[in-house]
């Protein structure tokens, strides 16, 4: 019999989260009416979260890059087509390979960081002082890092893709001694910006997400400091696996509005 | 001013106040007026609420049944974007300070007068400096809380708490882990809270000793209802043998 029940409440804690989620999205309408504006906070979120995951970003991006192009070479050499390792390279990481694999990155550095700096302050009642204050704790600690995130991960994403490409091109022209203007014609005759919007709307997508669950276990956090442990694995567990379920669909929808190989 | 003679209207009242956390039914039904201008100490054993009832009083908790009233405003039907106003009237200093680990001691107390709209640079900095010189922390105000001993911090939660000049301050035992000297500090400065600014205030208390300087009344908070309420004088005449035991430090168990 409990094992008949196991479904039906996996499925109800599920519908419940979901409704803490939307409930978070609300206090944000909220805290957004309000027009009260963080941006020093905002400015310093930037730069933790901007600033503070370029070896991260740069690194996924570069040697992402790096290893397709070395294995896709090896395979189109095969069929005589090598010359257009530039274009799949530079569609895969713009569309799929740059959000994807930087948003990971990102999501357990950063993410890590909202749900262990906001589940410490819950679990040390500072969240508490700021309400007996009269402020609001979703308006002051989720808002900048909201807004922050939004700001930043569209960027970090073209980042990524942009040392993902400069790495393809090392690999294939200095590598495999291609003739530059083979790899960069075919690249620039099949990618286009919108290609490069798919990924960056993906990466502002990917950054609500990360933002939204992160603040949410550290709001949740209780049990002292093995609660906070508990809600950062959580946290960075949860957003990577939304984070791929939510691009399969992302990728359906984009690719609707802006269809591969269409030119600008 | 004679510590009876305050005014008698009510600035707190809990009436039936239930309250059940997990499993375990802390808050049985609680009573408790708290009049405008007063020190009421609440005394009891460790974990039978008595920070639970605190927490009811600025809305950081809800009642399951029964009515919480502050100045008038019914706490339990509001919702917390609409406990700004009252807020503003009541402070809390917590048990653990709870500062904020990235502020400065002199950011963390300038914080609440930021957060209410004040902007006059010079207003807040003379406010700040004058709130750590009543705990007497002025020279400390520009380390932080990690540098900070624990009655340290504590000192600082009670600078930021009064900063505000609120009409009311919660303290969740202000005294615990301070030496005596500032402990004694700390009992002066809420009464002359009280006798300068009138200020209601709601002491949560094991310091038995304090709790006898400044109390105006006590109030005993066992099994989940308030066992004994009264002043000083009558609690020390009281016929229970419970309250007895504990203002005497008594446990029963031997060596």
């Amino acid at each position: 019999m409990e094992l008949l029940r196991l479904p039906g409440r996996l499925f109800l804690d599920f519908l419940h989260y979901l409704g803490q989620l939307a409930a978070l999205v609300g206090d944000l309408g909220y805290s957004a009416r309000q027009g009260i504006l963080r941006l020093k906070m905002v400015a310093h979120q930037i730069v933790a979260i901007g600033y503070g995951s370029q070896t991260v970003v740069v690194v996924t991006g570069a040697f992402t890059g790096a290893v397709f192009t070395f294995q896709t070479y090896t395979k189109f050499k095969e069929f005589g087509v090598e010359s257009s390792v530039g274009a799949i390279v530079a569609i895969a990481l713009c569309r799929e390979l740059g959000p994807v694999l930087a948003g990971l990155m990102v999501a357990g550095r950063v993410g890590a960081a909202m749900a262990a700096d906001i589940g410490t302050m819950k679990v040390t009642e500072q969240i508490d002082a700021l309400r007996v204050m009269g402020v609001d704790p979703v308006g002051y600690l989720v808002m900048p890092r909201f807004i922050a995130m939004m700001i930043s991960m569209p960027l970090l994403i073209a980042e990524s893709i942009t040392f993902g490409l400069l790495a393809s091109y090392a690999v294939t022209v200095y590598g495999y001694q291609v003739p530059p203007p083979w790899f960069m014609t075919h690249m620039v005759e099949h990618t286009n910006m919108t290609d490069l919007a798919v990924g960056m709307i993906k990466g502002f997508v990917f950054g609500i997400i990360i933002t939204l669950v992160s603040c949410h276990q550290g709001l949740m956090a209780k049990d002292g400091a093995v609660g906070v442990g508990i809600g950062t694995t959580r946290a960075v567990v949860i957003a990577s696996l939304a984070l791929l379920v939510s691009n399969f669909f992302l990728s359906i929808l984009l690719n609707y509005f802006f269809p591969m190989g269409a030119t600008s | 001013m004679s510590k009876a003679g305050l005014d008698q209207d009510v600035f707190i009242e809990l009436r039936q106040v239930h309250k059940t956390l997990g499993w375990q039914h802390i808050l049985r039904g609680v009573d408790l007026k708290v009049m405008r201008g007063e020190t009421l100490v609440i005394i009891g054993p460790s974990g039978e609420g008595k920070t639970v009832m605190m927490k009811h009083v600025i809305g950081l908790m809800r009642a399951d049944s029964g009515e919480v009233i502050v100045d008038g405003v019914h706490m339990e039907k509001m919702r917390e974007r609409e406990m700004r106003p009252i807020r503003a009237k009541v402070s809390m200093m917590f048990q653990n300070a709870a500062l904020f680990d990235a502020m400065t001691v002199e950011e963390n107390v300038a914080f609440p007068l930021v957060e209410s709209g004040i902007r006059d640079r010079k207003e807040i900095r003379d406010r700040v400096q004058e709130a750590l010189e009543v705990v007497d922390l002025a020279e400390h105000g520009k380390k932080l809380p990690v540098n900070l001993s624990g009655g340290m911090r504590k000192r600082a939660g009670i600078a930021r708490a009064i900063v505000t000049r609120s009409q009311c301050i919660l303290y969740d035992e202000p005294t615990a882990s301070l030496d005596p000297m500032v402990s004694d500090v700390i009992d002066q400065m809420i009464l002359r809270m009280q006798k300068r600014y009138h200020i209601t205030s709601l002491v949560v208390t094991h310091d038995m000793k304090s709790m006898f300087k400044i109390a105006n009344r006590i109030a005993m908070l066992k099994d989940g209802v308030i066992r004994f309420l009264g002043t000083p004088d009558e609690l020390r005449a009281s016929s229970d043998p419970l309250v007895h035991d504990f203002i005497e430090g008594r446990s029963g168990v031997t060596a």
